[in-house]
């Protein structure tokens, strides 16, 4: 009993603590500081919400982008002004009953997420009975799919031109604090009953359901759930960056956030967490890599898409030598750190 | 709409039928034997059709096309199986998630190589004059590469079935896409076979590449993802596993494409979902595809 | 009085017949066997009776109610559970996990009460976390609890197995091949054990297995499948004399 109340404890004193830091940061740090510390929140949610489906329940789903596009899309329909949506709607007016809507930040947040959890929901019931490579593909599919209709339904999301002028309401108390809620939730479910069913699908489908588990509604749940995240997720992307278009979610952003869960480790919440904000800050310094550097006086020529080539092989050689990432399937526990575990595993891993 | 502007329609959708199916033939056959959607052969595809490219306009070379072509489908080839001994071949016994995700990152990996080496910006593909005269048939214009792909494809297509189904290797190939375990025991070196898999499903997709470059003359590093995907859909379509469902398959996607869009003008920008929303149709309806048998997993 | 019944029920694959009219009649806190050579149909059957698989023809009862094609997790709920041949644990979690989650289907709370950690749902966890450690003491894996479950000695991973179907409350359980891979020492204790827990927990037992110590110890009634056909019925020593038994294990002269 006494050991629960401490970590309990423990748990608020580093909430706490980190909000002071994040106070700290916002009152100190110049706006593309900011901005970055924003965006690693924001991912923080993201990979939380892939690694729910995929990292747990063991459902490999590649439609990410495409939940992330129906909950951005839908919030920024909900916060945008009437007179922003005349400008931005100028080659086709906008849906009339969409016009002149306007909600405040968080209820159109949720709304977001809500429009995507919906949608998930639909396309579960056929989609969610397909074995692995058949559900990534068709997942994948999914995202693509809905990429093409917003690039084409002109009247509702302005298609290719995409919506401009969104007031960035993302803070880092909203992408901050969404993402403390989103991990607070996640070990909640993971360590219930609920998460332990996600977790015996994942080990044996036929097993669990021999064990009485359901599977379809499980799985259902599931991913209903973390695309729920990925809509909220892709509503504060849009009010941080200001502008949102169909060509920012197209499978290059579902493999953005692979990429960090397979780097934090399929199936850990702290492995998450912690690439999470690595990825975005190597994302940002890696910049120069697609630009032209000069050191002294040479001037190396910028390389476009060097960045990716560097994260596909970084991609690549995690899971060709390090398959279970940083954290594996283990997470964060107070108790181990106090062992002195992970300065023994830091050891281990600096041999090997 | 006219019949002869039809006509045209239907050449055009046979013939972008026939690329489709080479590509999906490559998809098929990879998968019959590891179970695994090779992410990367559409950047196979690309590949193939820039190394024809530079072989055709390096001032230094300047080969003619024919050459140039038999040259680029040895190259591919190489790279083809190269791909397959470093990004599948050490994950062989891992979960399939990670073969997957190796698959994405490959593909990944050359496509933005691509960009870096060749540039984002399109190459212009040189089209040799007999692929480029205009044939005038029943009262319509068409340009004659549209005839010589169905026609090369057929070819291709023979020569593939008469391996697979009259020579040892092609045996083995069947043999191994049945029992993994089984051929490995009955003495069939399965490491050769998979990479002769590769092989052929490289050649088939440089003979695409090329092709599609005949035909749409306009080269970019990231050509070959959507008709990849779109080439691994008709694959499922037509029966994952099957080449006869690929080659189904994949005309099947080529005529829908051309002749929706000839006849609904107005979902030309959908043109690209069609083969996914046909992909979802067919997973729920028929998943072993058209021509595609049930299996059933022992428990 | 019957507790399970299957009634002349068939598995065709294609055009090969597995199962052919089999009618197994276990009666409550029975403990019935079902052997025969390898391939005879054993698993396909359980497969049947537990909704993996459905019938091609025939019905399947338990406790008078018509289970036929019914989803495997809901006739767990009502009160079938079995143990796999092959041993299917959730390999990457502990000896407790595993145990714990074959609790979740009698679980009342829903998603969202267990995530908020109500009242109600915290009792629940109380009860499931109690009740799995006691099954787990009743089996002498207590002390394992935390242990990967894939870590186990292979002896113990089989009682492991036992211990998570009993966790789900079954009325009747259907056990394939638990002796497999047990020295004769092992398969004695099984034999006590299977004894044992059929007394303390009121229940009807059918079971596979190949050990022919083990079933002549201690089933009451006997099956014997070869190509899918019953070709015996009765008690050990009506079956260890059978001609056609003798026959289809050890062949003709």
């Amino acid at each position: 009993m006494k050991n629960e109340k401490n970590k309990v404890l423990l748990n608020i004193g580093a909430i706490i603590l980190l909000f002071i830091v994040l106070w700290f940061c916002n009152s100190t740090f110049d706006n593309y500081k900011l901005r970055i510390l924003n965006l690693s929140g924001i991912y923080v949610v993201l990979a939380l919400s892939m690694n729910l489906i995929n990292g747990f329940t063991g459902l490999f789903s590649l439609g990410h982008a495409g939940f992330m596009a129906i909950g951005a899309y839908t919030s920024v329909l909900l916060t945008m002004d009437p007179a922003m949506k005349q400008m931005n709607f100028f080659l086709k007016p906008i849906v009339p009953f969409l016009a002149n809507i306007q909600l405040p930040f968080p209820i159109a947040l949720i709304c977001g997420g809500i429009m995507a959890g919906f949608v998930a929901w639909i396309i579960g019931a056929p989609i969610l009975r397909l074995k692995d490579d058949y559900l990534a593909i068709a997942t994948l599919g999914f995202g693509e799919i809905v990429r093409v209709i917003f690039t084409n339904t002109q009247s509702f999301t302005n298609g290719a031109l995409g919506l401009k002028g969104v007031e960035r309401y993302t803070t880092i108390w909203w992408s901050w604090g969404i993402a403390a809620i989103t991990v607070v939730f996640m070990v909640l479910l993971v360590k219930s009953s609920y998460g332990k069913a996600f977790k015996a699908i994942r080990e044996d489908e036929i097993a669990a359901e021999s064990m009485g588990i359901n599977l379809f509604k499980h799985k259902v749940t599931s991913f209903v759930i973390g695309s729920f995240i990925a809509g909220i997720g892709g509503g504060l992307l849009g009010h941080l960056i200001g502008t949102i278009d169909p060509l920012m979610f197209r499978f290059l952003m579902t493999f953005n956030i692979l990429l960090i869960v397979v780097l934090g480790g399929i199936g850990s919440i702290t492995g998450s967490v912690v690439s999470a904000v690595a990825v975005t800050f190597l994302l940002e310094q890696m910049r120069f890599l697609d630009q032209a550097i000069t050191i002294g006086s040479l001037e190396l020529p910028a390389v476009p898409g060097m960045r990716m080539v560097i994260f596909a092989i970084l991609l690549m050689s995690v899971i060709l030598f390090y398959p279970k990432g940083l954290m594996g399937r283990e997470e964060f526990e107070w108790d181990k750190l106090f062992s002195g575990y992970y300065i023994k595993r830091f050891k281990v891993r600096k041999k090997a | 709409m006219s019949f002869s502007i039809f006509l045209q329609h239907l050449a055009n959708g046979i013939s972008l039928g026939s690329l489709y199916a080479l590509l999906a033939i490559g998809y098929t056959m990879v998968y019959g034997i590891l179970r695994l959607i090779n992410f990367a052969h559409g950047e196979i595809f690309m590949v193939g059709a820039y190394i024809a490219f530079y072989l055709m306009t390096a001032s230094f070379l300047a080969l003619p096309w024919w050459l140039a072509a038999l040259i680029a489908i040895a190259a591919t080839i190489l790279f083809g199986i190269l791909v397959e001994k470093f990004a599948y071949s050490p994950l062989r016994d891992q979960p399939r998630i990670s073969v997957m995700i190796s698959a994405i990152g490959a593909s990944f990996l050359i496509q933005n190589l691509g960009i870096v080496i060749f540039g984002g910006r399109p190459k212009a593909f040189p089209v040799p004059d007999i692929f480029s005269q205009i044939w005038k048939i029943g009262g319509v214009s068409i340009v004659s590469i549209t005839f010589y792909i169905p026609i090369i494809t057929l070819i291709l297509l023979t020569i593939l079935l008469y391996i697979v189904n009259k020579t040892k290797t092609g045996m083995a190939m069947r043999a191994v896409s049945k029992d993994y375990e089984a051929a490995r025991l009955m003495g069939i070196s399965v490491d050769n076979i998979i990479s002769f898999t590769f092989a052929i499903g490289s050649a088939l997709a440089c003979f695409g590449g090329i092709m599609w470059g005949f035909k749409y003359p306009q080269l970019l590093p990231v050509m070959g993802l959507i008709p990849g995907l779109k080439c691994f859909i008709a694959a499922v379509v037509g029966g994952i596993g099957d080449i006869k469902g690929a080659v189904l398959g994949g005309f099947l996607l080529g005529l829908m494409e051309i002749l929706i869009v000839a006849f609904f003008p107005a979902l030309t920008g959908y043109r690209d979902a069609f083969a996914f929303i046909l992909l979802i149709v067919i997973l729920l309806v028929k998943p072993t595809g058209l021509m595609g048998q049930n299996l059933t997993e022992k428990v | 009085m019957s507790i399970l019944r299957t009634d002349a029920i068939i598995k065709r694959f294609g055009g090969l017949t597995a199962v052919s009219e089999l009618s197994i009649d276990l009666h409550k806190n029975e403990i019935v066997g079902l052997i025969g050579p390898n391939g005879a149909g054993k698993t396909t059957a359980f497969n049947m009776i537990t909704g993996v698989y459905q019938p091609t023809e025939g019905s399947v009862y338990f406790d008078g109610t018509d289970i036929t094609g019914i989803k495997p997790h809901e006739i767990t709920k009502l009160g079938v559970a079995r143990t796999f041949q092959n041993i299917r644990l959730f390999k990457d979690l502990t000896v407790l996990d595993n145990v714990l989650i074959a609790n979740h289907l009698r679980l009342n709370s829903n998603i969202f009460q267990a995530v908020a950690r109500t009242a109600n749902y915290r009792k629940e966890e109380k009860h499931i976390y109690d009740k799995s450690v006691h099954l787990l003491k009743e089996v002498g894996l207590e002390d394992l609890m935390n242990e990967k479950s894939s870590n186990l000695p292979y002896g113990k991973q089989r009682k492991l197995e036992i211990a998570r179907a009993l966790a789900t409350d079954p009325k009747v359980l259907l056990l394939d091949e638990p002796a497999a891979g047990m020295n004769p020492q092992e398969s004695i204790e099984l034999m006590d054990f299977i004894h044992d827990i059929r007394d303390r927990f009121d229940l009807s037992i059918l079971m596979i297995e190949h050990h022919m110590k083990v079933v002549m110890g201690i089933c009451e009634k006997i099956y014997v499948l070869d190509y899918g056909v019953t070709i015996a019925k009765g008690n050990p020593e009506e079956i260890q004399n059978d001609p056609k038994v003798i026959e289809a294990y050890l062949g003709v002269e």
